[in-house]
């Protein structure tokens, strides 16, 4: 299915919901838990998330929900998860990736990354608009949703300090080109934007699936 | 999946020119990153096999692509494994002080390539494999990650009669 087709699948409020709420899970959902989420009856949710996959914009599985197995675990029920595929359409037709992919490259042979840096964290600041540094991690996890970021806090357990990591890396497609080179540059955009001398600050963290960067409270300067 | 490729494993070498001898305070950063990123290695999925000198828990001892060249040599059970430690594990933060601590290298200074499963690949065979690429380009005798092959494509080439001009024999 063409990208600009896929993207017309969610027009539809309720599948745009659908969607959004099963993106914003990184795991598995079931089909009750998505219609439950929507807030529309099973059978709809259930034409719409395979609609969703159909347009690719959706994966679909099957598992056991209870986390049982042998006889008398139930039959395995539908699970969906985002897709990985990315989808862009530019009208007229424009071809920003394939020009980010030779700057990149451009970059990473002539040694750039301190270059590229200091650009991304003014850009990062000049994103902020001369406002002081993010107030919290609350605050934090606003401003990186409303940039694409999906941030969400981590569980880590008990007497863990908190951390906001995210799902998305919006430079997905170059960052896995060219991992040191941009996600060093996605650190420095958003130190920039979150602020670097205020109560929270960021810091590489990388882990497979996920965004680089982590976001937590700052300690003491000496730490 | 083929024979082929049940039974190989991906050998990693890269090489790093440094800008200061280790015990400067310039590449400290570097230095401290050493035990807990190799310690993470060892911990990570599909790790096989590491490098390390005698009596050391790393193999920034071993100099054997010249004196200020430290080297790095593993195994692992896929590439993705592999992609996934040094680009997706505390490894990244070493890649990103590179500029810092290294010098910049105009050659290939990372070589893949596919070993059968319980070898342990020599310094010289990973050398012989960068000189490879550097020579050649890439090919599924000696690859990078951007140009990847698989265990399969390797076992054929290896089959092949090796092409005359500077082609380097098979082992």
């Amino acid at each position: 299915m063409k990208d600009i087709d896929a993207i017309a699948a969610l027009q539809d409020p309720v599948r745009r919901r659908l969607y959004e709420y099963v993106a914003a899970q990184g795991r598995e959902v079931g089909r009750n838990e998505a219609a439950e989420a929507a807030g529309v009856a099973r059978t709809l949710a259930a034409h719409h998330l395979d609609r969703l996959t159909e347009a690719g914009l959706l994966v679909s599985g099957s598992r056991r929900l209870t986390g049982r197995t042998g006889p008398g675990a139930g039959r395995p029920a539908k699970v969906y998860t985002r897709a990985p595929a990315e989808r862009s359409v530019s009208l007229p037709a424009r071809d920003y990736r394939t020009a980010a992919e030779l700057l990149a490259e451009a970059a990473e042979e002539a040694g750039l990354d301190a270059g590229l840096c200091a650009a991304a964290r003014r850009r990062g600041e000049a994103l902020r608009g001369g406002a002081p540094p993010v107030g919290g991690l609350d605050e934090a996890r606003e401003v990186l949703a409303g940039r694409g970021y999906e941030p969400h806090e981590e569980d880590a357990g008990d007497g863990a300090a908190r951390t906001v990591r995210m799902r998305n890396c919006p430079f997905h497609a170059v960052a896995e080109r060219f991992p040191p080179l941009v996600c060093g540059m996605n650190l420095a955009l958003l130190e920039g934007l979150l602020g670097a001398d205020g109560p929270v600050r960021t810091r590489m963290d990388a882990r497979p699936g996920e965004c680089c960067v982590v976001v937590e409270a700052s300690k003491n300067k000496d730490d | 999946m083929t024979e082929a490729a049940r039974d190989a494993h991906l050998a990693q070498l890269n090489v790093a020119t440094l800008r200061y001898p280790l015990d400067d305070p310039r590449i400290a950063p570097f230095v401290e990153m050493l035990d807990p990123v190799n310690a993470a290695a060892d911990g990570a999925p599909g790790f096989v096999w590491r490098l390390v000198g005698d009596g050391s828990g790393d193999a920034t001892g071993l100099r054997p692509a010249g004196d200020d060249v430290i080297v790095n040599l593993t195994v692992w059970e896929s590439q993705e494994a592999l992609w996934d430690f040094t680009y997706r594990s505390g490894h990244l933060e070493v890649m990103r002080g590179r500029r810092d601590w290294f010098a910049r290298h105009v050659e290939a200074h990372l070589v893949l390539w596919w070993v059968p499963a319980g070898h342990i690949p020599t310094v010289a065979e990973a050398l012989d494999r960068l000189a490879h690429l550097r020579t050649h380009g890439p090919s599924p005798r000696a690859f990078t990650f951007a140009s990847a092959h698989t265990p399969a494509e390797a076992a054929a080439h290896e089959a092949a009669p090796q092409v005359a001009a500077g082609g380097t024999p098979a082992p």
